[in-house]
């Protein structure tokens, strides 16, 4: 299938292009969830670009700017939300004592526009938060983030939290920011480190069977 | 006739500041070995840096964040708020350890100071984060995309009646202060004085004077360290800090989301802001060397890092002013030594255009392999110890990393064995095993 214009506008970070495609089809009465549709697909090559390292941060950034003011026009028009489906459910956070969140907030986007449902906690997140959001969502995935050298200690207490909870082996556990090694996912119990985003997706989809 | 310091060529004048930190003024040593420990290390430092000479080993750095507080069984809070302490502390970690340069005790900072001015830009310990924690930066829009042209017009004015008044809760009123050029030439002009008369602008003066003798206080500590440890054996590997104008705008002005959408929505206003910051970074160096008498500025990297910024965009916004501020300081004798957190290596190539010999970079996560053919002919490398080495890895691990990269990056000089980011809690044994294997192996023949 060809790209529509706004898909095309949208994907190469036209802007002011793409908010005037969303605004003209939403005045002819296009239904708001193709126009949907077409931004969803845009945002997945947006992903896929970022993981050929065709794009960087930036234009991440970017393009969630423009995907919020996009949302923000067609929400007053939609009768319902959109019902997608969802390749499984990931509970993501930075742990607690740590307050960065750019590494963490791309993982979650990076999920998020490869089809998964994620529940981001923010930043210095206790423990007990994440045990919570797992038995709540049933969520088999858990994402771990944390930039600074005494992360790494709370991701081991994290680990430890949801060992004690009793739901160590009904998630996967992935960790991940500038300082993790194959070295700190043994000393945390995690089941696996992530180097970048894309290895963080590569593996939720691994995990839930989706690749 | 000896020259003055404006006919002096920028190479006399690194070497005019170099002597200056081999033989420093009004330093007593406290034994005839410390003084021979310390012109032996300076010298090596030095040796490494130009590139004129092989140095007799390979430098080895310690730059912790916390780690001499933990070390030293102590909270990060408690050196926070007790000089005394910290003092106490970095010098333990030091002098027990052996690294070839101290960086002084500045990291804990004085807590008292954030919390008259009720600092709004950090959380630390008591202030957000627990007593076992480090401070850290708060990410946000502490100015808005709208304000460029104020920063442009008039940066100082910018920077105390817009940037503090949101950083410093106390100072809060200062936004009501009138711009300071005004018509105060003319008699009968009294109009602009008339927000210093204000109960709550005085209350902020009231705040900004206890903060400021706070601040004295911990400088007389600061001072008092440096001198003892230097007396001891110890040269500075730093004076100062400045930084790469896109990270003044990046960090905690316009914020990383800010700035990345300013490339795209408002490019040309984001030159001209970082070309009137950088001479604003390069007199903070050159002043900083000046009256300290030590060439080495630290500059810490943040958003030029691997995968922040395409290639294009790291050429038009990130570069074009880092090196003006690098070209400016090595003009004024000054080494500017660059601490690139993070990855670098798509940076290579953009940064070996310097002159030889002016200045050093320390890596994070890097192919050093790599750094040492890109960089190697031109400026002192080091860097890469993993944090993650340091806390979970073994002293046989660790001598392994120093070995591969003596071999492959100490060749001929110019390496700097160094951790790549900074570090709080480590296996303490790690640290040793990284000095003292770096001055067993490091030696050259």
């Amino acid at each position: 299938m060809e790209n529509s214009d706004l898909v095309t506008a949208l994907a190469d970070l036209k802007e002011e292009e793409a908010l005037k495609i969303v605004e003209e089809k939403l005045s002819a009465g296009e239904e708001p969830l193709k126009i949907l549709e077409d931004v969803r697909r845009a945002m997945e090559i947006v992903g896929n670009r970022f993981a050929n390292s065709e794009y960087f941060i930036s234009d991440l950034l970017y393009s969630g700017e423009i995907l919020k003011t996009i949302t923000d026009m067609i929400k007053p028009k939609l009768a319902k939300a959109a019902k997608v489906k969802r390749l499984g459910k990931v509970v993501m956070g930075s742990v607690a004592g740590d307050i960065h969140d750019i590494g963490k907030n791309i993982v979650v986007f990076m999920l998020d526009v490869n089809g998964f449902e994620v529940y981001d906690l923010g930043v210095d997140v206790p423990a007990q938060k994440f045990v919570e959001k797992i038995k709540e969502t049933g969520a088999p995935i858990v994402g771990l983030s944390g930039f600074l050298a005494l992360a790494f200690d709370s991701m081991k207490q994290t680990i430890q939290a949801i060992k004690d909870a009793g739901l160590r082996d009904k998630v996967k556990v992935m960790i991940g920011g500038g300082q993790i090694t194959e070295e700190i996912r043994k000393y945390t119990g995690a089941d696996a480190y992530g180097k970048d985003a894309i290895a963080g997706v590569s593996l939720a989809k691994k995990w839930v069977g989706a690749e | 006739m000896e020259k003055k310091w404006e006919e002096l060529s920028s190479d006399e004048k690194q070497e005019v500041l170099f002597q200056r930190w081999l033989s420093p003024p009004g330093i007593e040593f406290a034994s005839p070995e410390a003084e021979k420990l310390y012109k032996e290390r300076a010298t090596r430092i030095k040796d490494a840096i130009q590139l004129k000479k092989l140095p007799d080993r390979v430098p080895v750095f310690l730059i912790p964040s916390f780690a001499p507080a933990f070390y030293a069984g102590m909270t990060p809070q408690e050196v926070m708020y007790d000089f005394d302490k910290v003092n106490m502390a970095w010098k333990k970690f030091y002098m027990d350890l052996q690294p070839d340069a101290h960086g002084g005790a500045v990291v804990p900072g004085p807590g008292r100071f954030f919390d008259i001015l009720d600092f709004k830009l950090y959380k630390w310990p008591g202030h957000g984060m627990v007593a076992e924690h480090t401070y850290q930066c708060v990410e946000g829009e502490y100015m808005k995309a709208d304000e460029y042209d104020a920063l442009i017009q008039d940066p100082s004015n910018f920077f105390r009646s817009v940037y503090q008044p949101r950083i410093f809760g106390a100072l809060e009123p200062f936004k009501k202060l009138a711009p300071l050029p005004d018509l105060a030439e003319m008699y009968g002009e009294a109009g602009s004085f008339v927000p210093y008369g204000l109960p709550d602008v005085q209350a902020a003066f009231k705040a900004l004077l206890e903060a400021g003798s706070e601040a004295l206080k911990w400088a007389g500590y600061m001072g008092a360290f440096g001198k003892e440890i230097t007396e001891l054996g110890f040269p500075a590997y730093q004076c100062a800090a400045t930084k790469a104008p896109f990270d003044i705008l990046g960090d905690t002005l316009r914020g990383t989301k800010g700035i990345m959408l300013d490339m795209y929505r408002q490019p040309d206003k984001l030159l001209q802001a970082l070309d009137v910051i950088t001479p604003l970074m390069i007199k903070i160096g050159v002043s900083a060397t000046q009256g300290a008498g030590n060439p080495l500025v630290f500059i810490p990297l943040h958003k030029g890092a691997d995968g922040f910024l395409s290639d294009k965009q790291f050429k038009t916004f990130y570069w074009p002013t880092l090196r003006k501020v690098l070209m400016g300081l090595i003009e004024e004798g000054v080494v500017p030594f660059c601490w690139a957190e993070g990855g670098f290596n798509s940076r290579l190539e953009v940064i070996r255009d310097l002159p030889k010999g002016k200045t050093a970079w320390l890596f994070d996560q890097i192919d050093i392999a790599k750094a040492k053919k890109m960089l190697g002919d031109i400026a002192c490398i080091g860097g890469t110890m993993p944090i993650a080495m340091l806390t979970v890895g073994t002293p046989q691990q660790v001598k392994d990393h120093v070995k591969k990269c003596i071999d492959t990056a100490g060749k001929g000089g110019g390496y700097i064995m160094a951790n790549g980011a900074f570090f709080d809690r480590v296996k303490w044994e790690n640290l040793k095993a990284m000095v003292d294997f770096t001055k067993e192996y490091g030696v050259y023949k």
